[in-house]
């Protein structure tokens, strides 16, 4: 049974040369290539429908890089292995050395080709954690699964996240998702967009209008105002000075 | 073209009809009249009386001297330095002396002739001992230090992505590979050659279109370059490797972050007695601060300030999401004074 292969890279010479090579390692490695896509979100689209079981996945994408696209990838029950294609990064070159990921550097030879394949084969696919530890950068977009799809969060539309506990809340101005990831890493990552205002909530900084007295609670002085949702949410005694001081910067 | 020079260094006097030097000559000597006013004056308001009444007779005869060294430039680049020097000095004491006999017959107390002519001497000898460190300072080493270090900034990115499409065309379309290498080659050779203080435009725009058959290969429909070069002056001369790294960046910044297709323009002409060149892109907000945007720019403002001094002048602006660079230099068919050493 061939292998279910498919590519994502936003030159269409690039994927190409993929296919050439492929059909050279045919009778090393049995392929079929069930899809092609030129950037992260339109793979993200196609890659669970299609029954990918590897992913050829360039770096440098607009959109969506590579990184991102498999971090989202990751959250698929029967989620493709992923081989990352670049054709010079440094700095992802090292990330994947240091955490053990699969890559190839263009222009890319058949046999180290066909190397990474038996080998995706043999291992599982990343996982987020270890993925989420080589990306350079905040996702543009955090992201739910369902049913098989996954729907992506543009992560400037969240006005706030709020622990729940086995889940996040992701609250936008037009609904809410439920999302399995750490408050703790999500605070981390989007550190320069997102301000803990509590134990178990964070507000996107460009959200908050401003700070209303919270009457009778000893333990939140104050309540944050956002821009998008009714919710007014309490700031911990603790947060306080810091928030504060955060908004005052805000230009 | 001037003579080849092996020493990669020799003093040269500064290109007195360029606007940078005539300024300085200006500001210099008029300074120096302060400082010597005041320090004879007991008091401030004695000072700027003096001042007034020295300018009658200094700011004619500075202005004298300036055009008489502006017009004697052709025949001053031709020279040795220190003939050069030499000639720089009789024009000014001439003049000098010539102002002295002219208005000694004006009322007041007028400084006599000696003294005049020292002066005039002293100031010669001050500026161009300044022009002279200035030179150094700028000198063709250094300008050639900073040429390299913007051809060794061409992105291993693009070559390597460059190398895969033509391991791509191979098979598909071995002619079009053919010609992908030949354009590639041609690129590495300019990026790679010694650095030259000029090309002609017509070089530099070659240079633009191979690059852009490159990219266009390997974006497709996703790149579309608009080519406005009808009014270019194809002789003008400019410093290599100016215009090349903007496109670079106009297409790296405003096309390959992009999902749709994105349009640059390229446009030169000539307007007067100036060369304009105009690169635009589609803006795409975050990319267009990125560092290595601001690095390429930085490099070609220096290189065009050590080569054009306050007569070349670069912008850059954002309207209507459109990201605009503009270049604009002195139409210049023969190399300028202050640029004719090193490497021919």
């Amino acid at each position: 049974m061939s292998l279910r292969v498919f590519i994502v890279d936003d030159e269409e010479p690039a994927r190409s040369r993929l296919k050439e090579l492929l059909g050279d390692i045919a009778a090393e490695v049995a392929t079929s290539v069930v899809g092609e896509a030129q950037h992260g979100v339109e793979a993200l689209e196609r890659v669970p429908a299609s029954g990918a079981q590897v992913l050829l996945a360039d770096i440098q994408m607009p959109g969506m890089g590579g990184l991102e696209l498999a971090q989202h990838l990751a959250g698929l029950e029967a989620a493709p292995a992923v081989i990352f294609v670049t054709a010079h990064d440094r700095h992802a070159v090292e990330a994947f050395e240091l955490n053990a990921i699969d890559y190839l550097l263009k222009p890319v030879r058949a046999s180290r080709l066909a190397a990474a394949l038996r080998k995706a084969m043999a291992s599982a696919a990343p996982g987020r954690e270890q993925l989420a530890r080589a990306a350079q950068e905040p996702r543009e977009y955090l992201s739910v699964v369902e049913r098989n799809r996954i729907v992506l969060l543009p992560v400037r539309d969240i006005v706030f996240l709020r622990a729940e506990q086995k889940y996040v809340t992701v609250r936008t101005a037009a609904r809410e998702h439920l999302i399995e990831e750490p408050l703790v890493a999500l605070e981390r990552e989007f550190a320069g967009r997102l301000v803990r205002i509590h134990r178990n909530c964070l507000v996107a900084r460009a959200a908050i209008l401003g700070f209303e007295r919270n009457p009778g609670d000893d333990e939140a002085q104050w309540l944050v105002v956002l821009a998008g949702v009714p919710d007014k949410l309490p700031v911990s005694r603790r947060q306080w000075p810091a928030v504060r001081e955060l908004v005052a910067e805000k230009p | 073209m001037p003579s080849i020079r092996q020493n990669a260094h020799s003093d040269v006097l500064p290109d007195f009809r360029n606007l940078g030097v005539i300024a300085r000559v200006l500001l210099g000597v008029n300074l120096a009249a302060i400082a010597a006013a005041l320090l004879l004056a007991r008091d401030l308001a004695q000072g700027a009386d003096y001042f007034v009444q020295s300018a009658s007779v200094l700011e004619p005869l500075l202005l004298a001297c300036v055009l008489a060294l502006a017009a004697a430039s052709p025949l001053l680049g031709r020279l040795a330095y220190w003939q050069g020097c030499a000639v720089v000095l009789a024009i000014v004491l001439a003049l000098t002396a010539a102002a002295q006999v002219a208005t000694s017959a004006l009322p007041g107390t007028q400084p006599d002739l000696a003294r005049m002519l020292a002066m005039g001497a002293l100031a010669s000898a001050a500026l161009l001992g300044y022009f002279r460190l200035l030179a150094k300072a700028y000198s063709p080493a250094l300008t050639e230090a900073r040429l390299q270090a913007l051809q060794a900034r061409i992105r291993p990115h693009f070559l390597f992505n460059s190398l895969n499409m033509v391991l791509s065309l191979i098979r598909r379309d071995p002619k079009r590979a053919e010609r992908a290498l030949e354009d590639l080659s041609d690129l590495f050779r300019t990026l790679m050659s010694e650095p030259r203080q000029f090309v002609p435009l017509a070089e530099e725009i070659s240079l633009l279109q191979r690059y852009a058959e490159l990219e266009q290969l390997r974006l497709g429909d996703r790149l579309r370059i608009v080519w406005q070069l009808d009014a270019a002056p194809l002789d003008a001369l400019l410093p290599p490797l100016v215009l090349q790294p903007l496109l670079e960046n106009a297409v790296h910044h405003g096309v390959e972050p992009g999902t749709g297709p994105g349009t640059v323009l390229v446009r030169i002409e000539r307007r007067g007695e100036r060369v304009l060149a105009r690169i635009e892109n589609p803006y795409i907000e975050e990319q267009q601060r990125r560092a290595g945007n601001r690095m390429a720019l930085d490099n070609i403002r220096e290189r065009l300030l050590l080569f054009f001094d306050a007569e070349a002048r670069i912008r850059t602006s954002t309207a209507d999401s459109v990201y605009r660079v503009e270049i604009e230099i002195p139409y210049r068919i023969e190399a300028p004074a202050s640029a004719r050493t090193g490497a021919a």
